[in-house]
């Protein structure tokens, strides 16, 4: 088969390599694959594409044989296999890159490229001219230049993909898995990528191109195969699909299809005239945000859409000094705060409802008045010491407002139900007073009853004047729960709609949407959203 | 818990039971022993052992009280032996000027480490065993530099501190029960104390929750580190001599044993003053049984070993919840 370039019509695909069938999976309390049938063709680039939770991770590892397939057969070159490690799937020609590079840091480029299969001279010694000069010719294909003797954690984090990529490439695969791989490369880098996956595929290499980027698996791929809850939900040619039903297949919403309103607890809308109590400009952060403005007045809801990895949660750890900006503003009701401090943007008026509640926002071994009164604690104590009947007031005035079910104020966090915690969370950012609300993904996990609850509340809290600012996974919430939708797509607004235009026709237009102009894509995008 | 099917009362009466013993195992076996003592040991049951014994027990448990805070922020403090010898060099070296001025200098020495290692940990992001092991090693060789030998302390006021009392308690064992008190309210009743616990618990949350995470690392190994000074300047004042060659060996280990028998766990966010106080005196009197009873130091090690690897059991049980 001749090597193909470009990315005209795809090359007739061969036989199947790596395949599963009936693939299914369950972890306690839920299920990761159901039935799940992939086929993964040699010469061909198959992406594999859905948002949290489709299972993405999981068909990958059960590929490459972390985990063992709960149900179902994985074929591989024509035979049933079963790969009890991930060591025998690299034996066997299946080659991964992840996300997250796995090499040595601390040993030398040439090191990583030949770990474990280093050339051997006389004696059984390691041939280091040998090794030496293969490395630098192999990374010289690729178009890095480095020193192969350098400890491998100096070189930047596009070259250690780019060396990884390497490893890959020259033991001798016959499927290529990349997880990810451009979400920290630079333009350049991304343009050697795509043509070492051509090559690859010229090779009659199989390779599975995981990617939220909806403009890379245009350019590089041949098929594409979406997951959602689970299941395979669509697999056929890319180029018959079209981004918006690419969209819609991900996020499992039908084009054109009216929504009534009242399905959530969200009631009308809130727009305000009034001067904007948070306007963040031009926030940037290497390889996340590339310049994100918005505004949020009182009494209105912002959401921000845009898939998994568009920078969505980054944006509003931004906001409230979590992650410092490279670059950029952040003004809340006219006085401009200090970025990249947490307690600064505390203390103008910003609270941020973390995405990963477990980890970042409850202290679950304290109580859920100790995690009411957690930031608010210098405010309730004189000279250093706790006003407890201060605090009881506080807790006693929250746990009733919003509800909160708990045995009493002494229960501990961790042994309430998610929407409770998340209800603890909010009674501890409301005790200080906030100007500005972000939330992220405040309904996530949390069940139904709970859910509308909490809706409501947000719903309340705008109504009181607060600005809110409202990231969810969950279409109909953000549709429904937003004035106005500020539309992210690799870490950059595409978008903004406002009045009738928020409607989850047009959210999933936006981020359908091809880029402007091809080339000058900036290459920024989210890490990962979770 | 939801768990009603059969066989969940029992379990649930079971989970009951081993989280009692898990909180008020210590005490229970301060209890077991005191029995133990008082049917086995002759004269066991006197004031004079009783005295002895506390004022023994006194160093290790201030020096304790400072480990607490360390862990409970998901942290530990192994200078503190080396303070203590570095609190007893200073103390010998500026008694010269009185012994109140030769205290506070000791105290303000032990402080100045505590804000070394709190630096290291809270801004340069060391992780708490390295960094306040350099602290140890440091601590140690500078206290030999400033006292290079054994040099006997003669001062009537430091006499009198190691071995006068207050209607026939030591002061030694005053002061200890006073600091543990003042730590207790610290831990309950102060801001500080709050912050600290939930900082040991989450860190990442306590962050986003706008704490001020690093000033209250420092605080932690302060206090740490001028507990374990003042542990040092009674040590001193009981023995009459400085030797900062041997003052404080292996306190880091005592401590950190009275620490978790007494129920506090490694993972932070959570301290137990009076636990802290029976695992100190569980250790102590262990050891007392058994020389008592003419065991060799070697069977001491080994039941230390075991009431260690017990208190680590149940701790794993209380993880898992």
């Amino acid at each position: 088969m001749l090597p193909v370039t470009g990315s005209g019509a795809p090359p007739v695909a061969g036989p199947a390599m790596l395949s599963v069938s009936g693939l299914g999976k369950s972890f306690p309390g839920v299920r990761a694959l159901d039935g799940v049938d992939f086929t993964a063709r040699a010469g061909e680039v198959h992406a594999l594409i859905g948002e949290n939770g489709a299972g993405k991770s999981t068909l990958i590892k059960v590929l490459t044989g972390v985990y063992k397939a709960g149900e179902g057969e994985v074929r591989y070159d024509g035979s049933a296999v079963r790969f009890a490690t991930p060591l025998q799937a690299q034996h066997a020609g299946i080659s991964t890159i992840y996300q997250e590079v796995n090499l040595v840091p601390l040993m030398s480029v040439a090191r990583n490229l030949f770990l474990g299969r280093e050339p051997r001279g006389r004696l059984g010694l390691i041939d280091f001219r040998r090794m030496h000069r293969e490395a630098q010719e192999a990374l010289r294909g690729l178009g890095v230049r480095v020193d192969v003797r350098r400890p491998l954690r100096e070189l930047g984090v596009g070259a250690q993909q780019m060396v990884a990529l390497a490893r890959a490439v020259s033991v001798d695969a016959r499927v290529v898995i990349m997880d990810e791989p451009t979400s920290s490369l630079e333009p350049r880098e991304v343009a050697t990528l795509f043509g070492v996956i051509r090559m690859l595929r010229g090779r009659g290499i199989a390779v599975i191109y995981v990617s939220h980027r909806l403009d890379e698996l245009y350019e590089v791929c041949d098929t594409v195969t979406v997951l959602r809850d689970g299941k395979a939900v669509h697999t056929g040619p890319i180029a018959e699909l079209d981004r918006l039903r690419l969209v819609a297949l991900m996020l499992g919403r039908e084009i054109g299809d009216v929504r009534e309103e009242g399905l959530t607890k969200f009631s009308g809308n809130h727009d305000t005239e009034a001067q904007p109590v948070l306007e963040a400009t031009g926030l940037t952060v290497r390889h996340q945000l590339d310049g994100v403005s918005l505004t949020i007045r009182p009494g209105e809801v912002v959401g921000l859409g845009g898939l998994l990895g568009s920078g969505r949660s980054e944006t509003a750890k931004a906001i409230a000094g979590a992650l410092p900006p490279d670059s950029g503003r952040v003004v809340i009701a006219g006085v401009p705060v200090r970025t990249g401090s947490t307690p600064a943007a505390i203390r103008a008026g910003v609270s941020l409802l973390p995405e990963d509640r477990k980890a970042e926002g409850i202290v679950p071994g304290l109580s859920v008045r100790e995690n009411i009164a957690l930031a608010a604690l210098p405010g309730l104590s004189r000279f250093g010491l706790v006003d407890e009947a201060r605090i009881d007031r506080v807790v006693d005035t929250f746990m009733k407002r919003l509800r909160i079910k708990a045995s009493g104020p002494h229960q501990k966090v961790g042994e309430l139900s998610g929407g409770n915690q998340q209800k603890v969370l909010l009674a501890r950012w409301l005790a200080m007073n906030p100007k500005v609300l972000l939330l992220d993904e405040p309904t996530r996990g949390i069940d139904v009853g709970a859910k509308a609850e909490v809706q409501k509340l947000i719903d309340e809290l705008a109504d009181d004047g607060l600005g809110v600012l409202l990231i969810s996974s969950d279409m109909e919430e953000l549709i429904e729960g937003s004035d106005r939708v500020v539309v992210l797509k690799d870490g950059a607004v595409v978008e903004e709609l406002t009045g009738d235009a928020v409607t989850e026709d047009r959210l999933m237009r936006a981020i359908a949407a091809a880029p402007a102009a091809q080339a000058t894509t900036p290459a920024t995008s989210g890490g990962d959203d979770d | 818990m939801t768990d009603i099917g059969l066989g969940g009362r029992t379990r649930l009466d079971r989970d009951r039971l081993l989280r009692l013993l898990q909180d008020y195992g210590v005490h229970l076996g301060v209890a077991v022993l005191l029995l133990v003592n008082i049917a086995i040991t002759p004269h066991f049951l006197s004031a004079e052992n009783f005295r002895t014994q506390a004022v023994q027990v006194a160093p290790v448990l201030i020096v304790a009280l400072g480990m607490a805070l360390a862990i409970g922020s998901e942290g530990v403090d192994l200078s503190v032996g080396s303070v203590m010898a570095l609190s007893t060099s200073l103390l010998s070296l500026y008694l010269g000027y009185g012994m109140w001025i030769a205290l506070l200098v000791a105290v303000l020495g032990g402080a100045a480490v505590g804000v070394a290692n709190g630096a290291l940990i809270a801004y340069i992001g060391v992780q708490p065993i390295v960094a306040t092991l350099a602290l140890m090693v440091a601590g140690r060789g500078l206290a030999q530099v400033l006292l290079p030998q054994l040099k006997d302390v003669h001062d009537p006021t430091m006499a009198s501190l190691g071995s006068g009392d207050l209607l026939g308690i030591p002061y030694l064992v005053l002061i200890a029960v006073a600091l543990a008190l003042l730590v207790a309210f610290v831990v309950r009743r102060t801001t500080f104390g709050r912050q600290l616990l939930a900082i040991g618990d989450s860190r990442p949350a306590a962050k986003l929750a706008g704490l001020p995470v690093r000033r209250v690392l420092i605080l932690v190994y302060v206090c740490s580190g001028a507990l374990a000074a003042i542990a040092g300047v009674l040590a001193t004042a009981r023995l009459t001599a400085s030797d900062p060659t041997s003052l404080g060996n292996l306190m880091e280990l005592s401590a950190i044993t009275a620490v978790v028998v007494g129920g506090t766990p490694l993972s932070g966010g959570r301290v137990r003053i009076g636990g802290t106080v029976a695992g100190a005196v569980l250790i102590q009197l262990l050891t007392a049984t058994l020389i008592k009873h003419d065991l060799p130091p070697s069977w001491t090690q080994i039941a230390q070993a075991v009431v260690i690897i017990l208190a680590v059991y149940a701790a794993r049980e209380r993880g898992r919840r």
